[in-house]
C-alpha cells in the first residue's frame, strides 16, 4: 500500500501535465476502401507472405477440403471443437477421410503430456480477419480454449468470408470490444516463427508450424 | 543453470567501445543485422503517411501520461475487477522481492520466462536463483544469452551479437545439441528441451507491451508463441511492467500497435498479439489460475517530474533508435553495459542508474539526429540528449540540474576554459584582441587538446582572423578604386 501511495504522490506533485483536450485524430490509421474481394486478396497475400496457407472454399465442400489437406500432411488425429456448428458438422459428416477426431473435453492438467506430444493437428473457428495485416482474431472459449490454437503442430483455421475488416482498429470498434473483453484474445498472423539465430526465419518455434486458414466463402 | 553474471560495468564504456571496434565478428554481426532491419522498417512503411501516424503515437502516448496516476488507478480497479492480483513496486529490488513472495506462497521451484526487459532492468533471474528458485528465458534468443551467460545485446534480438556457428557451438556444449549450421534443427532441439520446461514450471513471468485501463487487459507482442506458452501453461503467471506502459483504451492500443512491430522489425504485425483480461475462470479448461501485475516504478515516477525528461516515457520499446544509430552499429550493444543500449539506453539509463556512473553514454553519440527521426512517438532523443550533457556538468545556470548525480563530469579547469571563453566573446573589444593574439601566437597552439585530439588532429588557427581579413580586403578595394 505504502509503495503505491509513494508512487502516486510521486506522479501527482508533477505540473505540467494538463491534458490536450482536442480528440486524436486517427485518420492516419485509416486504409482506402476496399472491397470485400480486395480485403480478401490483401488477407491472403499478407498471410501468404508470412508463411501461411490460405485456402478459399465453397462453404458446401470445405469438409472436402480440410480431409485433402490433412491426408496430404498424413495427420492422423485433429483436436476440433465439440458445440461450435464447425465441430458438429464434423463430427456428424460420416466422412471415412477423416483422421480420428478428438475434444478437448477436459482440463489441461488432466491431459497435458497427451496435448503436448500426441496431437497432430487442431481446427478452430475464427471471429474474424484482419486484411490489412492478414490476421485471425481468435476468443478462445470452453470449447475451443487457449492452448488449442497454440500447442499442436499445425493449426488449421475457419474464417467466415464476410467477417473480414480492413484493420485491427475497425475489427475491435465495429465488434465493440472496449464493451467487454474474454479472459483471452487473440490475433494470430501465421505460423510461429522465430529469427533468433542471425536474423534466420525458423518456424515452429514454440507454437504451430503451420498455420492453415480455410476461407468459407 | 548458473547465476547470471553481474551486469557490466558501465563505467567501462570507453575501454569496452575500443575491443568492440577492433573485432571485426561483432562488428560484422551487428552491420548486417542493422542493415536488415532498417531496409525492413522502410518497406514496411511504404504505403503509409508515416509522419502523420509517428504524430499520432507521440500524442496517443502524451496524453496517456498526462493522465497517469489517474491512468494507474483506473487499470488497477479494472484489473482487480477481473481477478487479476495488483502489486506496485518502488524500484528493481522491491519488484523481485514481491515476485518471489509470490513464488514462496506457491511454492514454486522453477520459473519459466517469456522475454520482459523489465526483469532484466530488475536483475530478477538473478535475485531468484539467489532464492533458489530456477528462472528460465524461453525465447529463444533469451534462452540463447542465458546459457552464455551473458546480457541481451539488443532489446528486440537479444542474441543479435552471435552468428549461428557461435550459437551452434554454445548449444553444444550447454545442452549437447548436435554441432550444425542448420538454423532450423537448432530451433527444433529447442523447442523440444523448452517445451519439457513449460509442463514443469510452477509459474510463468512476463513482460506487457501496453496494459489498457478501461478493460484491464495486458496486451503482449510476440513472434515465437513462447509468451502464450508462459502466460497459458503454468498455473501462475506474474506480470512485471514499468508504470509508463499504461493507455486509456484499446483504440489507442491499435495504433501503437501498428507502430510497434513495423518499426521494431518491418512486420505488419507480429505472429502473436496476446491480449489477457482475466485469469481462467470456473467454465475454462486452460489457463493460469492466478494472474498477477507487478507495477514498476524504478526511477519513472521521478523522470516524470519533469517536463522536458518526461518524454522520455513515452517509449514502446521497439529498438528502431538503436537500429539506425551509427554508434550502436559499430560498438554493439554490451559495450554500454547497461540493460537498454543504444540511444533509448543513453537517454533512459542516467534515470535508472544515476549520471555520476552513466555519464559517458549521453556523450556518446555523434548528435546526428537519426534515432529522433525514426521514434515512432517522437521522442526528441538528441534534444534529451544535449539535456543530459548538460546536467553531467552542470552547465547551465538556467536551468538547475535535476538528474541524480548531476555535475559528475564537471572538470574545474575545463568550466574556466568555458567561463573565459564566454568572458571573451561577449565584448567586441575583448573578442577582437583576442583573435588578433591568438593568431599572431598562433603556433603556441597546443597540438594535444585531450580527448578531442585523440582521434583528430587538432585544428588549426589561422593566420588571419576574419575581421582582419576583411578589413585588409576592403582597404585593398578602397586603394583600387
Ligand atoms: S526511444 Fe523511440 S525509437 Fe527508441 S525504442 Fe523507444 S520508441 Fe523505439
Amino acid at each position: 500500500m505504502n509503495a503505491r501511495k509513494q508512487i502516486l504522490d510521486r506522479l501527482r506533485a508533477a505540473t505540467d501535465t494538463a491534458a490536450e483536450a482536442t480528440p486524436l485524430d486517427f485518420t492516419s490509421m485509416e486504409r482506402p476502401p476496399w472491397s470485400q474481394e480486395e480485403c480478401l486478396q490483401r488477407f491472403e497475400q499478407t498471410l501468404e507472405s508470412v508463411h501461411g496457407e490460405v485456402h478459399r472454399v465453397d462453404r458446401a465442400h470445405w469438409l472436402l477440403r480440410l480431409a485433402e489437406i490433412l491426408q496430404a500432411r498424413k495427420v492422423r488425429n485433429l483436436l476440433a471443437p465439440v458445440e461450435h456448428p464447425l465441430g458438429q458438422a464434423l463430427r456428424q459428416s460420416g466422412r471415412d477421410d477423416l483422421p480420428t477426431l478428438l475434444a478437448y473435453d477436459q482440463v489441461i492438467e488432466a491431459w497435458q503430456p497427451s496435448l503436448f506430444n500426441d496431437v497432430d493437428a487442431s481446427l478452430t473457428s475464427t471471429l474474424g480477419g484482419i486484411a490489412e495485416t492478414g490476421s485471425l482474431i481468435l476468443w478462445p472459449t470452453r470449447d475451443e480454449p487457449r492452448l488449442m490454437s497454440l500447442v499442436p503442430p499445425i493449426h488449421i483455421a475457419v474464417l467466415d468470408a464476410d467477417q473480414l475488416y480492413s484493420t485491427f482498429l475497425d475489427a475491435l470498434r465495429q465488434q465493440g470490444w472496449s464493451a467487454g473483453m474474454p479472459t483471452n484474445a487473440l490475433l494470430i498472423s501465421g505460423p510461429s516463427k522465430t529469427a533468433d539465430i542471425e536474423q534466420t526465419l525458423a518456424y515452429g518455434v514454440h507454437g504451430p508450424r503451420e498455420l492453415i486458414v480455410l476461407v468459407l466463402g | 543453470m548458473t547465476a547470471q553474471p553481474p551486469p557490466s560495468d558501465v563505467e567501462q564504456f570507453h575501454p569496452r567501445a575500443r575491443a568492440a571496434l577492433s573485432d571485426p565478428q561483432v562488428r560484422q554481426n551487428f552491420r548486417r543485422a542493422m542493415d536488415g532491419l532498417m531496409a525492413k522498417r522502410k518497406a514496411a512503411f511504404a504505403d503509409w503517411d508515416l509522419d502523420a501516424l509517428r504524430d499520432l503515437g507521440a500524442a496517443v502516448r502524451q496524453r496517456a501520461l498526462a493522465e497517469l496516476p489517474n491512468l494507474l488507478e483506473q487499470l488497477e480497479q479494472q484489473l482487480q475487477a477481473n481477478g487479476i492480483q495488483v502489486h506496485w513496486a518502488v524500484d528493481g529490488d522491491h519488484a523481485c522481492r514481491i515476485v518471489t513472495d509470490i513464488c514462496r506462497a506457491r511454492d514454486a521451484r522453477r520459473v519459466i520466462k517469456g522475454k520482459s526487459m523489465v526483469s532484466e532492468e530488475m536483475e530478477l533471474n538473478h535475485y531468484l536463483e539467489q532464492h533458489g528458485i530456477e528462472a528460465l528465458e524461453s525465447d529463444l534468443g533469451e534462452y540463447i544469452v542465458q546459457l552464455a551467460e551473458e546480457t541481451p545485446s539488443h532489446i528486440i534480438m537479444p542474441a543479435i551479437h552471435k552468428n549461428t556457428d557461435e550459437i551452434s557451438e554454445l548449444l553444444h556444449d550447454k545442452t549437447g545439441t548436435r554441432r550444425s549450421h542448420d538454423v532450423e534443427y537448432l530451433t527444433a532441439s529447442a523447442r523440444q528441451q523448452l517445451r519439457e520446461k513449460f509442463m514443469q514450471a510452477d509459474v510463468g513471468i512476463s513482460g506487457v507491451n501496453f496494459a489498457v485501463a478501461s478493460t484491464g487487459t495486458l496486451c503482449l507482442v510476440e513472434n515465437e508463441g513462447n509468451g502464450r506458452m508462459t502466460t497459458t501453461v503454468p498455473p501462475c503467471h506474474i506480470a512485471v511492467t514499468g508504470i509508463e506502459k499504461v493507455v486509456p483504451g484499446l483504440d489507442e492500443v491499435a495504433v501503437l500497435l501498428a507502430l510497434l512491430t513495423r518499426s521494431a522489425t518491418g512486420q505488419h504485425i507480429t505472429t502473436y498479439f496476446n491480449m489477457i483480461s482475466g485469469p481462467r475462470q470456473p467454465d475454462e479448461l486452460d489457463g493460469p489460475e492466478e494472474v498477477h501485475v507487478v507495477l514498476v516504478d524504478n526511477g519513472r515516477a521521478t523522470l516524470y517530474q519533469d517536463p522536458e525528461l518526461r518524454d522520455t516515457l513515452r517509449c514502446i520499446r521497439c529498438g528502431a533508435c538503436m537500429n539506425h544509430c551509427p554508434v550502436y552499429t559499430r560498438v554493439g550493444g554490451h559495450t554500454y553495459g547497461t540493460t537498454y543500449p543504444g540511444p533509448i539506453g543513453k537517454i533512459l539509463m542516467p534515470h535508472l542508474l544515476g549520471l555520476a556512473s552513466t555519464r559517458h553514454l549521453p556523450s556518446a553519440s555523434s548528435l546526428c539526429g537519426a534515432c529522433g527521426e525514426v521514434c515512432p512517438v517522437r521522442i526528441p532523443i538528441p534534444d534529451l540528449l544535449v539535456r543530459l550533457r548538460r546536467e553531467a556538468v552542470d552547465g547551465d545556470r538556467l536551468h538547475p540540474s535535476r538528474v541524480a548525480g548531476h555535475g559528475s563530469k564537471r572538470n574545474p579547469v575545463e568550466a574556466v576554459a568555458w567561463r573565459s571563453w564566454r568572458w571573451l566573446h561577449s565584448n567586441g573589444g575583448r573578442y577582437r584582441l583576442g583573435t588578433a593574439l591568438a593568431t599572431r601566437f598562433r603556433r603556441l597552439q597546443p597540438a594535444n587538446l585531450g580527448a578531442w585530439t585523440q582521434y583528430r588532429t587538432a585544428p588549426r588557427l589561422a593566420s588571419r582572423s576574419l575581421h582582419q581579413w576583411v578589413r585588409q580586403r576592403s582597404k585593398q578595394e578602397s586603394d583600387e578604386s
